[in-house]
């Protein structure tokens, strides 16, 4: 009877507004057959870090569009080292420059979506990135 | 790092360790056989927390009540562990789990545990294990478990076996006089919310559960072997009268009308306290819980005895009209199938 699912948290840190895009992501993860935790708008990191703890997520995604992101991202990465949560995956997408994304995935982002992208392709990097992270150890 | 199992984290969760609880709960969920041992190594610790139920129709603002609610508990000193259910899709079997969204004031508080549980396809209005969840914050410590069912119509009443105290919350505009005397989730309740209490209507909202609450005055019930049997007051009856339906009036995103909540729960607990319905309660939840693990424990053993070709040929056989499905299950039970 034992079953897995992935667990994705889908938090939009930052000031602005616009969630369609977090929307669209959780119901293609929902319709893979993720469980996906969406928790709305305007999180700080430490709401967002708080949240993956306990929901116990194999994956976060952050949706930012605000221009924040080389703020936010590195205070969420701090934040999940310090609660011993250094495993979580994390996903960016939104609005990112070219010149940024190879500073985030220097950060450990483990990748980043950016407009247009497919879902199909997220739902593939993440069953991908969990099943590598699952193999060896838990 | 090497994997550590479920039985690795009974301590830490012990100790009150908040990622080894959540850890723990995932294995619950997903029902790992290490998980088993684990349940079974935290139940003695389990039996302290007090079970509160909140369920109502989608829209009525459940999980709004959820987190004012537990503002107030919080107020009051207790420490609160949340669990939300809300409906796996029968087509993916992925869910978008969003009870959190409502409870962002609750973040930050250490206090404080939120779980959002998918129900994975159980009807009833909880998820299979969400009784094992209540069961790991209860070892946890937490003082009060609050349980949010899917949002519920009519028929999911099993959180009335699984709490002490079932909130049914209610909203202006839900339904008419009609929706209030069906029978059914309305009856579970111990204590009635019309939350959005300043929408017009509410007045309305209140005379009509109020007007149900009275046509059923005369005969209180309990629950009882998931049936209901009718309570008579005895003769020499102590103090206690029998508990009437408290309706509270709340606007739960302005934070109104909750300590009134609370002290509802508050009453309510103290009469199940002095009446020892308590106690009757936590037996015949108990009770209804291992009638319905064993019924899919056999069912379970009786598939796995049984080769496919025969369950085939049986119902090959029932969809011939050759065998009736009463006969199909006596055959199939002492194994001449």
């Amino acid at each position: 009877m034992s079953e897995q699912k992935i667990r994705v948290l889908i938090a939009k840190p930052g000031l602005d507004g616009h969630d369609r895009g977090a929307k669209v992501v959780a119901r293609a993860l929902r319709d893979a057959g993720m469980e996906v935790i969406y928790t709305g708008l305007r999180q700080t990191p430490e709401m967002i870090v708080e949240a993956a703890l306990q929901e116990d997520v194999d994956v976060i995604g952050l949706s930012i569009l605000s221009g924040a992101h080389m703020a936010l991202v590195p205070r969420v990465f701090e934040l999940l080292r310090a609660e011993g949560l250094g495993d979580v995956i994390v996903l960016v997408g939104g609005i990112i420059p070219d010149d940024d994304v190879a500073a985030l995935k220097e950060l450990g982002v483990s990748a980043v979506f950016g407009p247009g992208t497919n879902t199909e392709d997220t739902v593939a990097h993440i069953r991908n990135a969990v099943a590598s992270r699952s193999a060896p150890s838990s | 790092m090497t994997r550590r199992s479920a039985e690795d984290w009974v301590g830490d969760v012990l100790a009150g360790d908040r990622r080894a609880l959540a850890r723990l709960i995932t294995r619950v969920e997903n029902r790992t056989p290490d998980s088993h041992a684990a349940l079974a190594a935290l139940y003695p610790h389990t039996g302290r927390a007090y079970v509160v139920g909140i369920t109502g129709a989608p829209g009525t603002g459940k999980s709004t009540v959820v987190n004012a609610l537990t503002r107030t508990l919080r107020d009051r000193g207790q420490t609160v562990g949340v669990i939300a259910v809300d409906p796996t899709s029968p087509f993916s079997g992925g869910a978008v789990l969003g009870d959190r969204i409502r409870m962002v004031d609750l973040a930050g508080d250490r206090g404080v545990f939120i779980r959002s549980m998918a129900n994975r396809g159980s009807l009833g209005g909880l998820a299979a294990t969400t009784g094992d969840v209540a069961r790991v914050l209860d070892a946890a410590g937490f003082d009060v478990v609050l349980i949010e069912t899917v949002g519920a119509g009519q028929s999911e009443v099993d959180i009335a076996r699984m709490a002490y105290t079932t909130i049914v919350v209610d909203a202006p505009g839900m339904g008419d006089d009609v929706q209030a005397i069906k029978a059914g989730i309305l009856e579970i309740a111990d204590i009635l919310v019309v939350n959005k209490a300043d929408r017009p209507g509410a007045e309305n909202t209140v005379r009509a559960l109020r007007a149900m609450l009275e046509l059923g005055h005369r005969l209180r019930s309990s629950l009882h072997h998931g049936e209901l049997l009718l309570a008579q007051p005895e003769p020499d009856a102590p103090a206690y009268d029998f508990w009437q339906v408290p309706i509270v009036k709340t606007v739960a995103t302005e934070h109104t009308g909750l300590d009134a909540l609370a002290d509802a729960i508050t009453q309510h607990r103290a009469y199940l306290d002095e009446s020892g319905l308590l106690v009757e309660r936590q037996r015949a939840g108990l009770e209804a819980e291992l009638a319905a693990r064993l019924r899919e424990a056999l069912l379970a053993r009786l598939v796995h005895d049984r080769t496919p070709e025969t369950l085939e040929d049986v119902i090959a056989r029932v969809v011939a009209r050759q065998l009736d499905p009463g006969s199909a299950v006596r055959a199939l039970l002492d194994g001449s199938a």
